[in-house]
């Protein structure tokens, strides 16, 4: 095991530790986008993120996001941009954040009198606040006290040979350190119900994890969604089962420990995956409209960083938690060297096993969370997107005790 | 180097990881191959002899099932095995119950 112990982290009230200490700009419809925009534009270069939900009719899922995401043990701060008329609950929100501890503050456009003056009280805030979660109490960080989400996006033939077992790897090491893991895309997994379900800890969970998959199966199907397409074949791949390894491979081989929607926060070391499919009938449309969605969800779910893999060439990063770049393609990696922060694609080259680039990824998980930026960090990439959604609460099943 | 990678040591195929090329020879299982044709990036190679109806693991999971008996270097694509996956869910179930 590797020694850490010079990782620091952000204490934060509820127990929690943040890799980063960034301050949330968050307007609460897109009518406060601007004013919000403006204030965190003031701010380029700092730790001053924009964050926010555009819609006017309330949701609960979006609601329960903001939440999530505005106590985020990366977020020290939270200054919220309201037009006045929304009705996002701006109230309880604040009250949320000012009871996790950390400095919160409510900026009504109507109320303060219209853009201007909207902006300039967000710009003082925002100054005032940075000053105060300067103080706030850093503590020992260990590899335990983290929480690593992982997407795939502009995949190709090679996402499936280096970049996502790669990352499986670096999963079962950070498990193995009693870390805490978190995969999704249950909708790429259809196929594999019998083989995951087969990971889960328990039979209760076992039943959920296949229940998932059915679910994502069902509302692709009603969204006009093929899983198995004639470009698939072209790239070696024979089955739908085939095709869903290749991405599901980024989990790694530790037992599944349980199963989490946005906004559910794992309560224990280990592997967990995240169901990201609506539940009832389809109503908002797809369930995640481009990567950033899912990026969101996770750090929701208390992901400190993201790893994502992509063999086309993804750029994105986010707002709140760092992004780390696996590259599955070596052609990719040589064209956008500076978005990406780890060359999987060696591995073709026989440079490099996936054990290797494994523990590359686990040596830059604990770089990034001692603070090194990743390549989007650097980059100034805060990517963020928040959408309508519906979900039931997880079953009783579902976590473990 | 070898053009062929193992992704797990479970595997009964090898993927191609650089585009094999008519006239390649690789060493499988301890014998020689000489490939005559053209076998493109994320292919799967039969890395040992796999029966008619077995199990073809790739990443150490079953895959799918071998149509014909397989020899080691045989080209693993859809001329010679199946998915073995039966849906759970299917929406015309749902519509059959419905009416």
């Amino acid at each position: 095991m590797q020694n850490n112990s010079q990782l620091k982290g952000y204490l934060r009230k509820d127990g929690r530790k943040g890799i980063r200490n960034v301050i949330v700009v968050a307007y609460l419809v897109e009518c406060a986008h601007h004013v919000a925009r403006e204030i965190s534009s003031h701010f380029r270069g700092q730790q001053v993120h924009l964050i926010g939900f555009p819609g006017c009719y309330p949701n609960a899922y979006a609601d329960r996001m903001m939440n999530a995401l505005c106590t985020h043990p990366n977020v020290g701060g939270a200054l919220l941009v309201s037009l006045g008329c929304e009705s996002f609950n701006r109230n309880r929100l604040l009250e949320n954040v000012a009871a996790s501890g950390r400095p919160a503050h409510l900026v009504g456009i109507q109320q303060k009198g219209g853009t201007r003056k909207a902006i300039a009280e967000g710009i003082a805030w925002v100054e005032e606040a940075m000053q105060t979660i300067a103080n706030v109490e850093v503590v020992n960080l260990q590899v335990s006290d983290l929480i690593v989400g992982t997407v795939c996006g502009g995949s190709d033939a090679t996402s499936g040979i280096t970049a996502n077992p790669a990352v499986g790897k670096a999963f079962d090491t950070l498990v193995a350190n009693n870390g805490i893991a978190i995969f999704e895309e249950t909708g790429e997994m259809i196929g594999l119900e019998a083989i995951m379900s087969q990971r889960a800890i328990t039979p209760a969970l076992s039943e959920e994890l296949r229940k998932s998959v059915e679910k994502a199966a069902k509302y692709y199907t009603i969204m006009g969604h093929g899983s198995f397409a004639p470009g698939n074949a072209d790239g070696g791949l024979t089955t739908i089962e085939e095709k869903s390894m290749g991405a599901y491979c980024k989990s790694g081989n530790s037992p599944i420990s349980g199963l989490i929607k946005p906004g559910d926060i794992p309560n224990k070391p280990g592997l967990y995956l995240m169901d990201v499919v609506p539940d009832g009938e389809p109503r908002f449309g797809f369930p995640n409209i481009s990567d950033n969605a899912e990026i969101v969800e996770m750090i929701a779910s208390g992901s400190h960083m993201i790893l994502f893999t992509t063999g086309r060439g993804s750029v994105v990063g986010s707002a709140i938690a760092p992004v780390i770049k696996i590259c599955a393609n070596p052609e990719t990696y040589e064209r956008m060297q500076d978005d990406m922060d780890i060359d999987a694609g060696k591995i073709l080259f026989n440079k490099a096993s996936l054990d290797d680039v494994g523990n590359e990824i686990f040596t830059l998980i604990q770089a990034v969370a001692g603070g090194e930026k990743t390549c989007s960090e650097s980059l100034g990439h805060q990517e963020f997107i928040l959408t309508y959604k519906t979900f039931d609460p997880i079953g009783p099943g579902c976590l473990p005790v | 180097m070898s053009k062929l990678i193992q992704i797990h040591p479970n595997d009964n195929v090898l993927i191609v990881r650089q585009t094999i090329l008519p006239g390649d020879e690789e060493t499988i299982n301890g014998i020689a191959i000489v490939f005559d044709k053209t076998i493109g990036l994320g292919h799967k190679i039969a890395s040992t002899s796999i029966a008619a109806g077995a199990i073809i693991y790739k990443y150490g999971v079953p895959i799918g099932s071998a149509l014909n008996q397989l020899h080691p270097g045989d080209h693993v694509h859809l001329h010679n095995m199946k998915s073995d996956y039966i849906a759970t869910y299917t929406l015309a179930k749902e519509f059959i119950h419905a009416k």
